[in-house]
């Protein structure tokens, strides 16, 4: 089937049929987050390896909790008490880690290209969890879920993203994804994170760096988290980056009236979203981090799931289960 | 090898006249239909529940609200099937703690669909009762489980395979025996 898949790296190769394949995979899972007993044997005796190059809470926690919903076990990595830090390579930590017989990996790495370069060398599954400045897939994708639970679709919707565009693979994600949709993405932020090359992305990417004017119209508004050790003087100091690109209220107001507001978590209030804005019913943020539990259950369950040894399906295969 | 159907087992009219009398049979045995609810498995189990839901409120009155389950997640198959199914939503908008549900499939076999169900229904709360209806057991069980209301019983061979066809999903209405040959 074309749609299905073996690892998860990137949403820029997958095809459209095949990114609303997994949403429409999720929508299960979504329902199940509201089930008293949230406990599947699904997975069970399966190890999924979580391996965090580079530090994580939400999206470690994110992916454990997903593992664990389906039953199956978790083997944790995490850079700072691991051996990366006294000069192994990423290859033979890798090796290390498939040595005990993980049914899948999920990796995250400060380099981009990091989860692609694994996927080639080992015989299990990979899902990127964030590579550098790259992709961060099971991000992408739980945004369009939530994008498409709140306005009722994906198609041609008009989008814009706010913040270090340049070092974000959230934002490189989204307009993946969004863009395979006929979205139009306008993207803002100072101009030393948004370089041109930007726009050969995907097709109708912009760039408008006057926040008031990139809202105009908007019916998604995204905006990034900014890591504050990058905003210092004299390029940029955080009073100004405040005074030109939070989100407020006011100028929330220039998008459309039901406009959306998704943010990817950390978020710093009043840095570059205002507290109103953050709790407003436009607000989508807290519904983003339990679609994030049910795409990631999705994936798991569509890469570790199946048989190691397909066969060619008899049409049995139907009614032998009765 | 082919599978060829080998012969009918059951006529519109003959679907239609045994969901009557499961009908009637199921509102004779749950006191009325008082508290029951049924539950289709996915997929031939779901237009079932519905005609049965609709002849139970004909002749009692009572409500029967009716939900669907997807036993994919609980299947102990997994990892042998391929392809990989594909998951689908479960239904179930009321509460399941003592109610007494019914769960409605087309066919019995193994047992093992309905273990999967019961166990994707624990899940969600804890029955007062739940008891089973099939319009066709052919039997070969690898479980201790039985059905409570059965449409037709019928031998088979291990070959055999029981093809229930309704039109809300096959857009025919029979019930045959397919057999694979060489």
């Amino acid at each position: 089937m074309s749609h299905r898949f073996h690892h998860l790296l990137a949403i820029e190769p997958l095809s459209r049929e095949q990114i609303t394949f997994l949403l429409d995979q999720a929508k299960p899972f979504q329902e199940f987050q509201r089930y008293p007993l949230k406990k599947l044997a699904t997975l069970r005796g399966k190890t999924i390896s979580l391996s965090f190059f580079e530090n994580s809470t939400r999206t470690r926690i994110s992916f454990a909790t997903a593992a664990s919903r389906l039953g199956a076990d978790t083997m944790n990595l995490q850079a700072e008490s691991s051996s990366v830090k006294k000069g192994e390579s990423l290859i033979d930590t890798v090796r290390t880690l498939e040595a005990m017989r993980p049914d899948a990996i999920v990796m995250r790495h400060s380099s981009s290209g990091a989860a692609e370069f694994i996927s080639r060398r080992v015989d299990v599954p990979v899902i990127n969890a964030g590579d550098g400045t790259h992709e961060h897939p099971t991000q992408g994708l739980l945004d369009a879920l939530t994008i498409r639970d709140r306005l009722g679709r994906l198609d041609g919707l008009r989008v814009t993203i706010i913040g270090d565009i340049l070092h974000s693979r959230v934002a490189r994600s989204n307009i993946h994804l969004l863009a395979k949709f006929g979205a139009k993405v306008t993207l803002c932020g100072p101009a030393m994170w948004l370089p041109r090359e930007l726009d050969c992305l995907a097709p109708n990417v912009v760039r408008v760096p006057v926040l008031e004017e990139a809202l105009g119209d908007a019916q998604v508004v995204m905006a990034l988290r900014i890591q504050q050790e990058r905003l210092h003087e004299p390029s940029l100091p955080a009073d100004e980056y405040i005074l030109r690109y939070q989100l407020t209220p006011a100028r929330l107001r220039l998008a459309r009236p039901d406009a959306i507001v998704l943010h990817p978590g950390p978020m710093i209030r009043g840095l570059e979203i205002d507290p109103a804005v953050a709790d407003s019913p436009q607000s989508c943020i807290l519904e983003q981090v339990t679609n994030g539990l049910a795409v990631r259950m999705a994936i798991l369950f569509e890469l570790v799931a199946g048989s190691t040894d397909p066969q060619e399906p008899g049409k049995d295969s139907i009614h032998a289960s009765h | 090898m082919r599978i060829v159907e080998k012969r009918q087992l059951m006529s519109a009219d003959e679907i239609r006249r045994t969901l009557e009398r499961l009908a009637h049979e199921i509102v004779e045995k749950t006191g009325g239909a008082k508290d029951l609810a049924l539950i289709g498995v996915r997929r031939r189990g779901i237009p079932l529940a519905g005609r049965l839901a609709k002849s139970i409120r004909a002749s009692s009155k009572a409500e029967v609200p009716v939900g669907t389950l997807d036993i994919t997640l609980y299947r102990d198959d997994l990892s042998t099937v391929a392809p990989q199914p594909v998951v689908q939503s479960s239904e179930i908008s009321f509460p399941v703690d003592d109610r007494d549900l019914l769960l409605v499939d087309d066919v019995l076999y193994t047992g093992r669909t309905v273990r999967a169900a019961m166990n994707g229904l624990f899940d969600l709360g804890r029955p007062r009762r739940i008891r089973l209806c099939v319009l066709v057991d052919r039997g070969h069980r690898e479980l201790p489980i039985e059905a409570s209301f059965i449409g037709r019983a019928v031998e088979t061979s291990d070959s055999e395979i029981i093809e229930v066809r309704l039109n809300e999903v096959d857009h025919e209405e029979r019930v045959v025996v397919m057999d694979r040959v060489e």
